[in-house]
């Protein structure tokens, strides 16, 4: 079997456009949570959310490539062609190789919402412009990036809800390993609009705490109330270590475990023992034990129930041995379809630089979170082997096990 | 709206919006071969013409319409039925 290795990496979020912005807010500890007005009006519980600018492609791309895109898509297209330019992927490169794509998304809200209120007002589906399917299905993100980059690979997108990031990456990792494919673009994006989050904060899981938007979003902490939703997109290059070598690329870091489960249970609620299969998953496929983990990068999301599960099983499987634990979504926000990669970058981030990033707003433990090792502050720390987890809505769990090289 | 209104309005949105080079815009251009507009970009021009004229382009009166000229005098007389 071969090793799927990371080459290259994009991310563009709300604390950082770029992988040095975004490294100096995780060592800053810095928020990119804030308040959107629109969502009051529109009727949401709460304004909350991971501020996102959405970049500028005219002038970059051309209008055949650009109609296409929906919000996420933009996202997902700066992010990776961070990751490609990384990782020494040129024009001439793509044109000579086949290269895939599998990219978590799980919705194009906003525009499947404003072709049907355009169609409501027109009553003619052929007002609706030729981008609307394209930016309409939920494969948007792969159809689209592999159009603009001329990928001949493997190509489809991961939809699982919360963890489809994460799946993606290990998926085009499996493919990388049986030697199906050399070079894989993996990753997730995630709309930020009003119309694409009313129905998720219609279960009243979103954070309320308005008065002081950075200190919203505290997994872990006794009086966390709740996610704060955000996103953007993320992108890695997976490639195989042999590949890799022979193109003289600059190697970040293994892939050396995936694992995966599904609680098998309640559609929105998580479950302790489906978490640690993953987790155990991953471990075994990796090699190691667990005492070899440095360093846990948590799904833990803020909010009351699922935080307190991931607490439990972390906790059963980790607290003989502090494993530092923290979560990013405490300065990100809930990166949704996103999360997966972009933690998998923010935990990649950590160890080319060798620090923890905080687990920000964390105050005070609970009965569940007390055991773990929960980072507060930025420490300094080489990290050899990470753990990034992602658990779904529908009870799909993620597990990736990274070691740098 | 006279000739001169209708030709200006079109130009301008295969500029700004189909964002076909300026230069290539003349009255004998072929839409297809010249302009490059192609099938997808068509969906796009019918959104442009209801949204700027008011009216629908039919795509079986479309069909012997071939260059610029043609397709401003189509819509001249759409304009002024």
């Amino acid at each position: 079997m071969k090793r799927a290795v990371i080459t290259g990496i994009g991310i563009y979020s709300c604390i950082g456009k770029n992988v040095d912005e975004v490294t100096e807010s995780l060592r800053a500890g810095r928020s990119g949570i804030g308040i959107d007005p629109v969502r009051t009006e529109y009727g949401y519980r709460s304004p909350l959310t991971g501020i996102v600018e959405r970049p500028v492609l005219k002038g970059v791309l051309e209008r055949r490539a650009r109609v296409g895109l929906a919000e996420e898509g933009e996202y997902a297209y700066v992010a990776t062609a961070q990751a490609m330019q990384d990782a020494g992927i040129d024009e001439d490169f793509l044109r000579e190789h086949e290269i895939g794509i599998f990219y978590g998304n799980d919705s194009s809200a906003k525009a499947v919402i404003e072709a049907h209120t355009t169609c409501m007002e027109k009553k003619d589906t052929t007002l609706l412009g030729s981008g609307a399917i394209f930016q309409s299905m939920n494969s948007t993100v792969t159809m689209n990036l592999a159009t603009i980059f001329h990928l001949k690979g493997v190509n489809m997108t991961i939809s699982a809800a919360c963890a489809s990031g994460s799946h993606a990456i290990g998926l085009g990792a499996m493919f990388v390993r049986q030697g199906m494919q050399d070079v894989v673009i993996c990753g997730g994006a995630q709309e930020v609009n009003y119309l694409c989050m009313g129905s998720f904060d219609g279960l009243g899981v979103f954070s309320l705490r308005t008065g002081d938007p950075t200190a919203a979003s505290r997994p872990f902490d006794r009086d966390r109330d709740g996610l704060v939703p955000s996103g953007g997109a993320a992108t890695l290059i997976v490639e195989s270590y042999e590949h890799a070598v022979r193109r003289g690329a600059h190697i970040y870091a293994e892939i050396l475990g995936y694992g995966f489960s599904s609680n098998g249970g309640n559609i929105s609620q998580a479950d302790p023992a489906g978490s640690r299969r993953a987790i155990l998953r991953a471990v075994e496929d990796a090699g190691i034990r667990l005492s070899d983990i440095d360093y846990i990068n948590a799904h833990a999301t803020s909010t009351p129930h699922g935080d307190a599960c991931e607490a439990e099983a972390l906790a059963s499987l980790f607290a003989e041995y502090r494993t530092p634990v923290s979560s990013t979504k405490s300065m990100t926000g809930h990166e949704c379809w996103m999360a997966g990669a972009s933690e998998a970058v923010y935990t990649l981030l950590m160890m080319q630089h060798g620090f923890m990033a905080p687990n920000i707003n964390f105050e005070h433990p609970d009965t569940w979170s007390e055991p773990l090792n929960i980072v507060t502050r930025t420490s300094e720390k080489n990290l050899d082997i990470c753990l990034s987890n992602s658990f779904g809505f529908g009870g799909t769990n993620s597990a990736l096990i990274i070691k740098k090289l | 709206m006279d000739r001169a209104d209708i030709e200006k309005t079109i130009n301008e949105f295969l500029v700004e919006e189909i964002e076909i080079e300026e230069n290539l815009i003349r009255d004998d251009a072929l839409l297809k071969n010249d302009l490059g507009i192609d099938s997808l970009d068509f969906v796009d021009i019918v959104v442009l013409v209801e949204r700027n004229f008011g009216f629908k382009i039919k795509a079986e009166e479309m069909t012997d319409i071939r260059t610029l000229r043609q397709f401003y005098d189509y819509i001249e007389e759409k304009v002024n039925a």
